[in-house]
């Protein structure tokens, strides 16, 4: 390890702050890109769900007009 | 082996098959990829010796250079798909492009801020407008032009050929990105890395940037495929392997 301490790590002679930002608001950015498309197939998901479920409640009603569908 | 290929073609242009493969193949390619990113990280930033000239601000390469380089390389992914759609109508290259898009804009604005970040303490300022980074910000405006273009149209056909063109048009900006720091006197330092002669980069520090850059390749793709499954769903609700997919998972 280069750094002696961890006071040495995050002063990194004064480059500290420029350096943890960055890696900061990268990590942040790359968490988001990767958390989205799950948080979006799961709320498609959902909304799918919430239509069979009504589909369901009207099931009879509905069978009748759109055979096979 | 004809046959082979032509079913495989057949295959990728089926939404439930591709949205399981890249379901199976995230399983493994995210975690290898976020081990291989912590790994190139924790090794740039602990184990490496500061740069002689730029001190510890250096070290900002280890984000700031792959980021770059996967969002130029994703452009390519991106007009790639946009001509596959264009000249045969494909509908997996239409949903490969637009999920491409978002994924190219998150890391050309890495690229940009963390540039920018490393231009105070070693250039003094923030921002220049110099070719480099001027052509980075139009990197940048061409991937937020696609995404802006796509929810402009109702009509999704008229979307993704004016999408296709657009990203066309814009492999210009290419490679001036690449060339803008041999052809423009500049701040911007000129490559480290070649493919052909001596890279000006020691090794100690050559590895565990290759290393973050083979990372962002892997986290790209996973994103690509996230949003393509995604998207895949989104435009699948009303057929049956969705609907017993959702019923499935309730």
């Amino acid at each position: 390890m280069y750094f002696d301490s961890l006071e040495a790590l995050l002063a990194m002679e004064g480059h500290g702050p420029y350096v943890w930002a960055a890696y900061g608001i990268t990590l942040l950015v790359l968490a988001l890109l990767l958390s989205a498309p799950g948080r979006r197939r799961r709320r498609l998901l959902r909304e799918v769900r919430g239509e069979l479920r009504r589909e369901a409640a009207h099931g009879s009603k509905e069978a009748v007009h759109a055979p096979g569908s | 082996m004809r046959a082979a290929m032509w079913s495989f073609f057949h295959k990728l242009g089926s939404p439930p098959w591709l949205y399981r493969i890249a379901g199976n193949l995230l399983n493994w390619l995210l975690p290898l990829s976020v081990l291989a990113l912590v790994t190139g990280l924790a090794w740039g930033l602990l184990f490496t010796a500061p740069d002689f000239r730029q001190g510890n601000s250096y070290r900002i390469i280890y984000i700031h250079v792959p980021a770059a380089v996967v969002a130029l390389a994703g452009y390519y992914v991106m007009a790639l798909a946009g001509a596959i759609s264009l000249i045969w109508k494909m509908k997996m290259a239409d949903i490969a492009m637009k999920a491409t898009a978002p994924v190219g804009a998150a890391l050309t604005f890495i690229a940009l801020v963390t540039g920018a970040i490393w231009g105070k303490p070693t250039w003094g300022t923030w921002w220049v407008w110099d070719a480099r980074i001027t052509s980075m910000l139009i990197l940048l405006f061409l991937y937020l032009g696609v995404i802006a273009l796509y929810e402009a149209y109702d009509n999704k056909a008229a979307a993704s050929r004016a999408c296709a063109v657009l990203s066309l048009v814009g492999t210009v900006n290419i490679p001036i990105i690449y060339k803008s720091v041999d052809w423009w006197y500049s701040l911007h330092q000129p490559a480290s890395i070649k493919f052909t002669g001596d890279s000006s980069i020691d090794p100690s520090m050559l590895y565990p940037l290759l290393l973050s850059i083979v990372a962002f390749y892997g986290l790209f793709t996973c994103a690509l495929l996230g949003n393509m499954r995604a998207e895949i769903l989104a435009r699948e609700t009303r057929t049956g392997w969705v609907r017993r997919l959702a019923g499935g998972e309730a």
